[in-house]
């Protein structure tokens, strides 16, 4: 299994994901560099995701789209905010209308993605932060979840 | 036994409506009036107290009185609920990266 560690940090609504990959650094910076890898691996399953504009470079963009079994569309985007290449990249993740105009009613997280060399592959360290519990849970209800239900975790941890 | 049993009755019976499971998420990202509650839903306001009471009956949820207003709130720790929001994401996470790793072994696929 590629995922090592994962941290969830409460009190700042951080998640930190730490994910080993057996390929160099710079075959997983590739994944993120090539619109059409990228998109393999963006959208679940159910949701594929079409990238649209593709400008990996700071204050450059990259915009998506996911379409859901429905038909649905949900548009998104990311703002470049730095590039290290091949080591990694931070952005702001937010939700777009279908010309790609920011919703800036929705939340955006600050994501920041690592690559080191670890152990002859490559240990990626992917950390998403949110505002608010408001703006997490906000994203978690507008069908970017795929697997478990809030629901099902409360039971959990309800009954443990 | 019987009590506990009774318990997952209850908190099986009031997360089976999907009304009730949104209500839920909202109240356990933060305390909610009945009326703002209500305005999110295409039903009556009478309709949306009867869910809110089958969540409280549950435990689920709390009620409290401010004037006129019944505030709602998760009686989950609001802890509990951001850790949860928290895995809900990992899924996500986890979900990318092994079509990351599938993505990267199709690489060797090609090579042989």
């Amino acid at each position: 299994m590629p995922v090592t560690d994962v941290q969830p940090d409460i009190d700042n609504l951080t998640l930190t994901i730490i994910a080993d990959f057996a390929a160099p650094v710079e075959r997983i910076w590739q994944v993120y560099a090539d619109p059409r890898q990228l998109e393999k691996v963006w959208g679940p399953p159910t949701y594929p995701a079409t990238v649209v504009e593709h400008d990996l470079t700071p204050g450059g963009r990259v915009t998506y789209v996911m379409t859901g079994p429905e038909g649905d569309k949900h548009a998104g985007y990311w703002l470049v905010t730095a590039v290290d290449e091949p080591t990694g990249f931070a952005f702001d993740d937010g939700f777009a209308d279908e010309d790609f105009k920011p919703l800036s009613d929705l939340p955006v997280s600050r994501n920041t993605y690592r690559f080191d060399a670890h152990d002859g592959g490559t240990r990626a360290t992917y950390v998403s932060t949110y505002e608010t519990a408001e703006g997490l849970q906000q994203v978690l209800d507008m069908g970017v979840v795929e697997g478990a239900t809030l629901s099902i975790n409360q039971i959990d941890s309800l009954v443990a | 036994m019987t009590e506990s049993e009774d318990r997952a009755d209850a908190l099986f019976h009031a997360l089976a409506d999907r009304t009730r499971r949104d209500i839920l998420r909202r109240v356990l990202a933060g305390e909610h009036s009945v009326s703002a509650l209500a305005e999110k839903y295409e039903m009556s306001f009478a309709a949306v107290q009867k869910h809110v009471a089958v969540l409280e009956k549950a435990g689920l949820i709390t009620k409290r009185r401010n004037g006129r207003e019944q505030l709602a709130s998760g009686d989950v720790e609001a802890v509990r609920s951001v850790r949860s929001m928290l895995t809900e994401l990992e899924q996500i996470w986890r979900g990318r990266i092994t079509r990351i790793d599938a993505l990267i072994a199709s690489d060797f696929d090609q090579e042989d």
